[in-house]
């Protein structure tokens, strides 16, 4: 056994340092935070196989039994649900990250530290901001490999992009709402497939709403998936859903409706999100 | 500054249970508190309070001159702590753990990776550094955790339980480094199950159960209060059991503990080894056959048995 000989001056106390501000130690955190998603792949395959599984079995697939509005490509219609779909998940991986600190106890290691408020949930935000980022890249591959293409120029699928990871932005706060009201990992995985799965499915994501059934038509035509779908289909090009005069607003109007969305999720999430997850760590 | 440490009248619920009753504290700048108690004594719910991580129901708290409650963020750039279950990032290596607390304790990068190479080393970590602590012995993981709490040069330290679930070796090296750490000026608070590990590391220490402070002092004090050592005799023949008894009895003054399955002997002296001299003798005199005849430190049990006239483990189960 080697004595541990511990020299005086690293023991010394010394003076507080300043504070280096919010932002620092947000990024310190959100850096954290991307470790932990490069040394954790499975976690991230909710953000990379899932979907890539999603597009190869409904192109090849199912894709041949779905009729797509005005003759397009099916494929060129399945990528803007694909967008839509792995986006909507970006919730969980927050969820996910805020129930493993708890069960960690990195909660309580963070908050004895001398960081500024709210530096452990933005880093958290940061960190899945970045992991959004992976699927949209990876889908936009995945997609061109597959035959999809952008058709309506570069500014408009810079919006498309800019709308996907707008929300984005706001699942996040789903997510630190999600995994600061449910206890454990474990929870927050057995409600992503009792609500997630449910609500991108009953959308536009890889059917047409037009052959859905009458009641499920109408919950999917405002579903926010549907219409975040239907915006990235527009903004890039791809074959949409053409409002009828018949369609409700939403469908008229989806890039209004899902950036309405956007807000109205971020002004109610948000606040709710960062009382509940205070009141998480708090005990 | 005197006290680094002063609390009054703490108190904390969990619904029905009282976690602490009512509990005062003075901890002098540089010396080493050690608050010994069993399972589910308090001893972590004090500490929570001390560092903010939780507030009192009742009372108030000052940490490196700092109150708790109302400067909670200059309490945090003064201390370091090591809670119960070590809590190093499992998927990072010693030292990312080690440059990420550095940098959430505002220090700039290049100085943050500097310490933790300085404290890797002074930690007999430097081997392991690059390895990701999920991989970690218990004892690797409580030093890392130890060295993450001096990331900061913190005022004050607290330790919550740094040796549970260490083996004896593991033990050892770690009460080295607390020895270290308190050698230079730094302040300590413990907490233990076990009054041998408080003797060894603290000027004072503070005996609680049920929340409630039930005496303080240092090891010395305690001890009398106890009746200091335990003087234990087997004999081989349980035929002498009662003379054996006897002889002890009016050695120490005072009603041995007798168990026949053991045919053991056992009562708390003050005489000190003198104890043993006089035992031996007696026994050879009326040629009583001893197997075994040891003086030792009573433990948390006897303890408490004496203060409370409840074991500890009776405390445990009446809650
Ligand atoms: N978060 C909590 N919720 C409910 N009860 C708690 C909580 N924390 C501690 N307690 C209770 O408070 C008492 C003291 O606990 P604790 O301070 O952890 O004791 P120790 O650290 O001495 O083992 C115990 O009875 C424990 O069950
Ligand atoms: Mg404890």
């Amino acid at each position: 056994m080697t004595a541990l000989t511990i020299p005086e001056q690293t023991v010394t106390s010394g003076g507080p340092q300043a504070s280096r501000g919010m932002l620092h130690d947000m990024w310190v955190i959100a850096r954290r935070g991307l470790v932990h998603m490069k040394r954790q792949p499975e976690a991230l395959s909710d953000a990379t196989i899932q979907p890539i599984m999603f597009v190869l079995l409904f192109a090849y697939v199912f894709g041949g039994a779905i009729d797509v509005p005005g003759e397009g490509n099916y494929r060129e219609f399945l990528m803007g649900g694909i967008f839509a779909q792995t986006i909507v998940f970006t919730a969980f991986g927050v969820a996910m990250s805020l129930a493993h600190d708890r069960k960690n106890q990195a909660v309580d290691r963070f908050r004895a530290l001398p960081i500024a408020r709210g530096a452990v949930l933005g880093g958290h935000a940061i960190a899945n901001l970045f992991k959004a980022l992976l699927p949209i890249v990876l889908m936009s591959l995945c997609g061109l490999a597959i035959g999809w293409r952008i058709h309506d120029g570069l500014v408009h699928a810079a919006l498309g992009y800019l709308l996907l990871i707008g929300f984005a932005f706001a699942m996040i706060w789903v997510g630190v709402l999600l995994g600061s009201v449910v206890a454990t990992p474990e929870g927050v995985q057995g409600i992503a497939f009792a609500i997630m799965f449910p609500i991108t499915f009953m959308a536009s994501t890889f059917v047409p709403t037009e052959s859905m059934p009458p009641f499920l038509r109408t919950v999917a035509d405002w579903n926010p998936v549907t219409t975040l779908a239907n915006s990235a289909r527009e903004l890039f090009g791809n074959p949409t859903t053409a409002a009828g005069p018949n369609d409700p607003w939403s469908i008229a109007h989806p890039i209004t409706y899902s950036i309405i969305w956007i807000v109205a999720i971020i002004a109610v999430c948000a606040p709710l999100a960062v009382r509940a997850y205070q009141r998480s760590v708090a005990k | 500054m005197n006290n680094a440490v002063e609390a009054q009248g703490l108190v904390k619920r969990y619904g029905s249970t009282t976690a602490l009753g009512g509990i005062d504290l003075e901890v002098p700048t540089g010396t080493v508190i050690g608050v010994l108690g069993p399972n589910g004594a308090g001893k972590t719910t004090a500490v929570r309070i001390l560092t903010t991580l939780t507030d009192p129901d009742e009372g108030h708290a000052t940490v490196a001159g700092f109150d708790v409650g109302t400067h909670g963020h200059e309490v945090r750039r003064r201390i370091g702590l090591a809670a119960q279950d070590a809590t190093v990032d499992p998927l990072l290596t010693g030292r990312e753990n080690l440059v990420m607390l550095g940098e959430l304790h505002q220090l700039r990068r290049r100085d943050a990776v500097a310490r933790a190479a300085e404290l890797l080393d002074a930690f007999s970590l430097g081997d392991a550094a690059d390895r990701r602590t999920s991989g970690y012995s218990g004892g690797m993981r409580r030093r890392l955790d130890l060295a993450a709490t001096l990331v900061g040069r913190p005022e004050v330290l607290f330790l919550d339980e740094p040796t549970t679930g260490l083996d004896p070796r593991g033990r050892s090296e770690l009460w080295t480094v607390i020895d270290t750490l308190v050698g230079t000026g730094t302040t300590v608070m413990l907490t233990t199950q076990y009054l041998e590990e408080a003797e060894r590391l603290a000027d004072d220490i503070i005996l609680i159960d049920h929340g409630r402070i039930i005496a303080r002092g240092d090891a010395r004090k305690l001890k009398r209060q106890v009746g200091g050592d335990q003087v234990s005799v087997v004999v081989v023949e349980p035929a002498h059991l009662a003379e054996a008894t006897r002889i002890i009895a009016s050695i120490t003054g005072s009603e041995p503990n007798v168990d026949a399955g053991a045919r053991s002997v056992t009562a708390p002296t003050t005489l000190g080894v003198e104890t043993l001299v006089l035992a031996a003798k007696e026994f050879t005199e009326a040629q009583i056959a001893v197997d075994d005849m040891s003086l030792r430190q009573p433990t948390l049990d006897e303890v408490f048995l004496t203060l409370t006239g409840s074991t500890a483990d009776d405390a445990e189960e009446s809650k």
